[in-house]
């Protein structure tokens, strides 16, 4: 028994000990995190910064070496890359066991969730303090990362667009010019004349085209359009530019309190898409699942698709499978085309343990020097406009026109990320139902406005 | 077990006196101590620590990003008890089971006797470990390739012997729980087979042999001797598999999770228990709600396995 309480008496003075230790080191943090704010730039630190796409990760590496030689001598920056799908679950442990990196590439649809959970840093205080301007960037983006509070929470480092990719062999073969995309209208009533392209683009096994006598939609060999992915809520590569230009809006403004998946011009656009998967112009929701939209399309198993601007460099790439084109994406009943503006930001982190030396870092990224190196890169489009029209240079030197992407931008045809506070439960209600549809399982009409009540439910409370 | 006993019962001799039984007693506490010190740590540490903090958890509406939350009493539990999503992967879940271990435990039961009627050949035992002895990432991945759709050697195979073109394992509704069952009773029955067939060894060969004599038929001895007289092994066997069996999760993730990111699918078709606790902690950042339907879990599967026990008389052999 002797030796027990000794036992106990020495882990009673461990754990003063560690108690102590915790104390000490929570001082530490305060007393970085505030008061000489100056000081703190003064000695080495290491900010760790993560982000998610390998393909920009070389020229946030030459940032980050520009910015320790010439701005920022005592700070160095760590980068970390992970996959998309690792990134959002990584980032939630590492905030769960308080060991969350002091930047991080930020999306809207995961932001607002961060912000409710208190664990990103407000940057109005150092915006207001070094008179960054948020207006250099192209209008919009940075507001997009503005709360109903007025905190902001990111500040602008790229913007994407979507476009229709084009197999430019298979174009050639139906006799369809790019031009011819360019100038076509659709509706979900019979397809427009983006339809007719579609139909002719498409062959079945037996060569025959998906606009002639005889065509087996039981037996496709390519299809005339192919679904980047599965649906999701939003839709960004997929439905929502021809939602949108059919009149539909996701939600009124961001953070609303409710949304508008229940409305017909929804539901109109999701029973096209479905329609038109079972006549056999559109790759079924199974092979896109089972092997990637974009897999298909570089395979040739899909004679054309929507997709983002960040897959230029991945399927213009030297490896590329395929001859690609970019064309506009079709005018819908609207009288105009759309696409979805989405941008991406620099987040801090409530665990940065030196605030002062992140915030540099974010500012440096959202500056025209490090967004013109990115640009440069030709991977994705900066938010400041001139590094912008780099990226579009170091592309045309590439031998790729990527006007299409840009064309929204310049006509003022882009609806915004729909921002919401519930991105996850959104996406967990509606997914499902999308594939449903998708699989002929069910209408639009039937699966959607239940789903839609649920979400405003979601939403309001 | 019986190699421990004898000595044991020697050693309660040699100490005749009863005061000396007790300084004994009180004598080998410490050190009795030090050697149950390390697994009481790991109990404490990776068992009791974890349970009592989760049940806790579970009375919270602990953030995990934000990793606080409050006390809000039974309010998850409240709405627990309304939530149709709750009910229908537990469904799935049982559905998974079903399929699971019934195919898992006939196919056993069957390698079992055969491995004990026919061979004792220690390569094929091994052999049979081999699916068992694969991390289950590995096995969803290998299956995942073996049954896509376009390009799975599988579903070639079966096409070329006549079936549909539209075959459809991991993308098909219908069909997304039977593979995912079908694919563990391949990784865990020669497992449980081996488990079985420890049980068999139990049952004295002169049983067989008596019935040998009276002209019994290996199928009539497999039904009247083998199956009454392996009910012990097979109740404890069935308890540690299906308590398993409904922990499914890994296998669902990674056939499922691939590029529709949504794991569980397709149309919600596979999200299963584990699944949906692992959605509401990770995605929806709800610990609190994730905690409470795993405490609610834990008592299903005490009451499953209260039930089977009873049933099946677990603790009474046939063979006396």
């Amino acid at each position: 028994m002797e030796e027990i309480s000794n036992m106990l008496r020495e882990i009673k003075k461990l754990r003063l000990l560690a108690v102590l230790a915790a104390l000490a080191l929570a001082a530490a943090a305060c007393g970085s995190d505030g008061d000489d704010a100056a000081a703190s730039l003064d000695e080495p630190v290491t900010i760790d910064y993560w982000l998610w796409d390998g393909n920009q990760q070389p020229f946030y590496e030459q940032c980050a070496a520009d910015f320790t030689a010439n701005v920022q001598p005592n700070v160095t920056v760590n980068i970390e890359q992970f996959g998309w799908g690792d990134y959002w679950t990584g980032l939630t442990a590492a905030f769960a066991s308080d060991s969350a990196p002091d930047v991080f590439t930020d999306h809207l649809a995961r932001y607002p969730e961060f912000v409710e959970s208190g664990v990103l840093v407000s940057l109005n205080e150092f915006v207001e303090r070094d008179g960054v301007d948020v207006n250099q960037y192209f209008p919009g983006l940075a507001e997009l990362w503005t709360s109903p509070d007025g905190d902001r929470f990111g500040l602008p480092k790229d913007f994407d667009t979507i476009a229709m990719v084009l197999n430019t062999d298979m174009l050639a073969d139906a006799g369809i010019t790019v031009e011819d995309f360019n100038n076509a209208t659709w509706n979900p009533q019979d397809g427009g004349t983006w339809g007719e392209l579609i139909q002719r683009l498409t062959i079945d096994a037996n060569g025959v085209r998906g606009n002639e006598d005889g065509f087996d939609s039981s037996n496709v060999a390519v299809y005339g359009f192919g679904l980047e992915g599965n649906f999701g809520a939003f839709g960004q590569t997929t439905f929502s530019a021809f939602a949108a230009s059919n009149g539909y809006q996701a939600t009124d403004e961001p953070w609303a309190d409710s949304a508008n998946f229940g409305s017909q011009e929804l539901i109109d656009t999701i029973q096209w898409f479905a329609d038109w998967i079972e006549a056999g112009y559109i790759t079924p929701i199974e092979d896109v699942e089972s092997l990637g939209g974009t897999t298909i399309f570089q395979n040739g198993g899909a004679a054309t698709q929507s997709n983002g601007s960040w897959m230029i460099s991945t399927l213009s790439g030297d490896a590329t499978e395929v001859p690609v084109e970019y064309a506009a994406l079709p005018v819908g009943p609207i009288g105009e085309r759309r696409s979805m503006f989405n941008g991406l930001a620099d987040s801090i982190t409530t665990s940065a343990e030196n605030p002062e030396a992140a915030w540099e870092w974010v500012k440096y990224m959202a500056s025209p020097a490090c967004q013109e190196v990115v640009g440069g890169g030709a991977v994705v489009f900066p938010a400041i406009p001139s590094a912008a029209d780099i990226a579009e240079a170091a592309h045309a030197s590439n031998g790729v026109d990527v006007s299409a992407f840009k064309v929204h931008v310049d006509e003022g045809t882009t609806f915004l990320f729909p921002i919401t506070d519930s991105a996850s439960r959104i996406e967990d209600v509606m997914g499902p139902v999308m594939q449903q549809i998708l699989r002929n399982e069910g209408t639009a009409a039937d699966l959607i406005p239940p789903a839609a009540e649920e979400i405003n439910e979601i939403l309001g409370s | 077990m019986t190699a421990v006993s004898p000595d044991t019962s020697t050693a309660t001799p040699r100490t005749s006196k009863g005061s000396k039984q007790l300084q004994n007693l009180t004598g080998g506490w410490p050190v009795a101590f030090w050697f149950l010190l390390p697994s009481m740590i790991g109990f404490g540490l990776f068992f009791l620590f974890p349970t009592i903090r989760g049940l806790y958890l579970s009375l919270t509406d602990w953030n995990l990003i934000a990793n606080r939350g409050e006390f809000i009493g039974l309010e998850n539990y409240r709405k627990l008890v309304d939530d149709q999503r709750f009910y229908d992967s537990m469904w799935r879940t049982l559905k998974y089971v079903v399929i699971n271990i019934g195919s898992q435990t006939v196919l056993a039961i069957l390698i079992a006797s055969m491995m004990d009627r026919l061979t004792r050949s220690s390569v094929i035992r091994g052999a049979l470990l081999l699916p068992w002895l694969m991390p289950n990432v590995v096995v969803g991945l290998l299956w995942l390739w073996m049954l896509d759709g376009s390009v799975g050697v599988v579903t070639e195979f079966l096409q070329w012997l006549g079936f549909s073109d539209d075959l459809a394992f991991f993308t098909s509704t219908t069909n997304v729980i039977p593979t995912i069952a079908a694919i563990n009773t391949w990784k865990f029955m020669g497992y449980t087979a081996l488990l079985m067939f420890a049980g068999l060894q139990t049952i004295p060969s002169t049983v067989y042999e008596a019935a040998a004599m009276d002209g019994a038929t290996e199928f009539q001895m497999f039904r009247k001797i083998t199956l009454p007289l392996m009910r012990p092994v097979l109740a404890l066997v069935l308890v540690i598999t299906i308590i398993g069996s409904f922990q499914v999760f890994d296998t669902v993730l990674v056939t499922t999770g691939g590029f529709g990111n949504q794991p569980g699918g397709p149309v919600n078709a596979s999200k299963v228990i584990y699944l949906y606790i692992y959605q509401n902690a990770i995605d929806f950042n709800d610990l609190g709600y994730a905690a409470a339907l795993s405490v609610v879990l834990v008592l299903v599967l005490m009451v499953v396995t209260f039930f089977q026990l009873r049933l099946l008389r677990a603790g009474e052999s046939d063979l006396a």
